[in-house]
């Protein structure tokens, strides 16, 4: 089963003649994902790895049928392409782009919600259901398909989680990157429910970090919804306090979203947080045999 | 980008906001050339980039020009929390009835902009919120449709007891979340408002911080940038593509991915060592980059090993490998380099390391590496 992506997704690739818009359609046509198709204004017509180029959204979803679109445009003009994707009827939006302003992004996932698509990211690696489809930039050699969901705001701390996931033996289901912008489409909730009612995953592993309220309000969830075991991990312990963002932003929840107050939580839902990344896949054994 | 108090309050006066004259002045004798200007008692302000300013003695009430430069001359002499003042405001000091606070904020939760009021201003409202929260009233704006007018007269009425007062009020309000779409603000805040013994409204202090990803729609706030108190290496490392912070401790870390940068701080740590700076060198890095990156953790006098752990995912080892060679050959490094590579083309770049004859210690694994840049900072 997993969740997201897999054998029905239809990728259009947003962006595909750029530098990374290219090279990543290349690795996911190589993983085994259906990329049906590309967008780049101007540029209709065009082909890249075989794959059909289209001026816009609306044309290439007509054309493709694509289902997906995965976002690869320059942050100056990302939140049009999102928005463009949301309107021509894709149901998942994977945005890759980094450095989108938090004012564009406002607007962006409120459109986005209106029009009933899903937004991942921005400023992620993407989804993977692995041997089935990667939406994304992820290295697709370190997953292994299996019974753990991976659900983290990070990228590289990711692949480093599940690579130690993959060599004690414990596969995905599916892996998501949601992105480490303060205005992102998918926070942890909607994932973790959705891990909840998916048959195949057993258990599920949550990355996050410092700042903001979503790892608190993803331990006040487990509590009340979710029945599958979780484990988590939160970079940042050492981060100096000084350097965090805005005394306001904390005020809104009344937390000011250090790692400390992050593991407190986790830990009163009953999620174990390991010390370093390695330790993720011994806690996680730990817990499915419980 | 974090504005100064003189920087905040310049934007907002643009925008119409109730901001008295002042001056900034960078020494006493500039201040000599401009205080006759004001009409006595002044206030002084240090302008840090901290908080806490009032505790520290950087502000002060002067009432004639000898107390003014007495005064002025000690706020120079002062460190805040380790800051050296460099600039100093002047104005002309206001008798005060009663402080307010108005903020304007980023609210990840509600994925809004939310504006905050609160009848307690004058004080850290991080302190208002843990003691008294029901004195905060909090407003999530549409962002389409900007904050109405209605809004802003039902926040200003739950903090103005005076109806024709709630009325003034409610423009500030307005002005302030004006000034925070147009700047592309993460937070733009009055604390306090003040209402002077006249009866006037008056921004006694302010704070803006830009979002940093939309600057580039904002070139006229450039000039408003503080070069005195942003790090220079920090800016540096900004402009190469570099995220770098510097911290107290002495092994320096180069790393792919915030994320990944912070948890390998937390490892150094978590094994009894001291990280000497976060540094991300992004996604798709070049040699350049990295051998960019060595160059500034080597800027810092304190780093005894340095910790360079890459995972490979858009990130190509070989290409980290080639920047290590070539920042080896073009500069001395002094300190041992413990070096983690993993992820795409990592057999290359394991490779090219070996062949190089270059004096590296690799690691297989992220604890593995952190353990022996500890251990080799530890022989130094």
């Amino acid at each position: 089963m997993a969740i997201l992506v897999g054998n029905d997704t239809r990728v259009l690739v947003q962006g595909i003649t750029g530098r990374d818009g290219s090279f990543h359609t290349k690795l996911m046509l190589e993983y085994g994902t259906k990329v049906v198709g590309g967008v780049t204004p101007g540029k209709g017509g065009m082909s890249v790895e075989g794959v059909p180029v289209f001026n816009t959204v609306s044309e290439a979803v007509e054309n493709t049928g694509a289902n997906t679109s995965v976002i690869f445009v320059p942050a100056k003009f990302a939140a049009d392409a999102i928005m463009e994707a949301a309107d021509a009827g894709i149901k998942l939006i994977v945005a890759i782009t980094e450095g989108i302003p938090v004012l564009d992004m406002m607007k962006v996932v409120k459109f986005v919600r209106e029009k009933g698509a899903r937004l991942i990211g921005p400023n992620c690696p993407g989804v993977i259901t692995p041997e089935e489809a990667k939406v994304g930039i992820l290295p697709g050699h370190i997953f292994k398909r299996g019974p753990i969901g991976v659900i983290s705001r990070s990228g590289t701390l990711t692949y480093e989680i599940v690579s130690h996931l993959t060599a004690s033996g414990l596969g995905q289901s599916t892996a998501i990157g949601i992105g480490g912008d303060p205005i992102i489409g998918t926070k942890f909730i909607d994932l973790l429910e959705m891990f909840e009612n998916d048959p195949e995953t057993e258990g599920i592993v949550i990355i996050g970090e410092i700042g903001g309220t979503d790892e608190q309000d993803a331990a006040e969830f487990i509590k009340n919804h979710v029945s599958k075991p979780v484990v988590g991990f939160i970079a940042g312990r050492t981060a100096p306090p000084e350097k965090r963002m805005g005394h306001a932003g904390a005020i809104i929840s009344g937390s000011s979203g250090t790692a400390a107050e992050k593991i407190k939580a986790f830990n009163e839902a009953g999620v174990p947080v390991a010390d370093e990344p390695a330790e993720v896949a011994k806690l996680m054994r730990e817990a499915l045999r419980a | 980008m974090k504005l100064l108090e003189y920087a905040s309050k310049e934007v907002m006066r643009k925008f119409g906001l109730p901001v008295t004259d002042w001056e900034l002045v960078r020494s006493v004798e500039e201040l000599e050339r401009v205080i006759d200007k004001f009409q006595f008692p002044v206030a002084l302000k240090a302008q840090v980039p901290v908080g806490g300013r009032g505790k520290a003695g950087g502000i002060k009430i002067a009432k004639d020009r000898s107390e003014a430069l007495e005064k002025a001359d000690k706020i120079f002499n002062l460190k805040i929390k380790g800051i050296p003042v460099k600039k100093l405001m002047v104005s002309q000091a206001v008798k005060i009835e009663k402080e307010y606070y108005i903020g304007v904020v980023v609210d990840r939760k509600h994925q809004t902009p939310t504006v905050m009021v609160s009848a307690e201003g004058g004080v850290d409202i991080e302190e208002v919120a843990r003691t008294k929260p029901e004195a905060i009233h909090m407003l999530q704006v549409d962002i389409n449709s900007g904050l109405m007018p209605y809004q802003a007269r039902f926040l200003a009425h739950k903090i103005f007891d005076d109806p024709k007062l709630a009325l003034r009020g409610a423009d500030v309000i307005l002005k302030l979340y004006n000034t925070f779409v147009a700047v592309d603000a993460q937070l733009a805040e009055i604390n306090p408002l003040a209402l002077t013994k006249d009866r006037e409204l008056e921004a006694l202090d302010a704070k803006i911080v830009v979002d940093d990803n939309a600057l580039y729609r904002h070139p006229d706030l450039e000039s408003l940038r503080d070069l005195d108190y942003e790090d220079a290496t920090e800016l540096e490392a900004k402009e190469a593509g570099l995220s770098y912070v510097k911290l107290d401790g002495y092994i320096g870390c180069c790393v792919n991915g915030a994320g990944l940068a912070m948890a390998t701080m937390d490892l150094i740590k978590h094994y009894g060592g001291e990280p000497a700076n976060f540094l991300d060198v992004g996604g798709s890095s070049n040699p350049e980059k990295v051998r960019k990156a060595m160059e500034l953790i080597l800027r810092d006098k304190n780093v005894k090993s340095i910790y360079i752990n890459i995972f490979g995912g858009i990130t190509r080892c070989d290409d980290v490998a080639n920047g290590l060679i070539q920042a080896f050959s073009q500069m001395e490094i002094p300190v041992p380099v413990v070096v983690r590579l993993t992820g795409t083309n990592e057999e290359i770049a394991r490779k090219m390391l070996n062949e190089s004859g270059l004096p590296l210690v690799t690691a297989e694994t992220m604890a593995e590496g952190a353990k022996k840049a500890i251990e080799l900072a530890g022989k130094r």
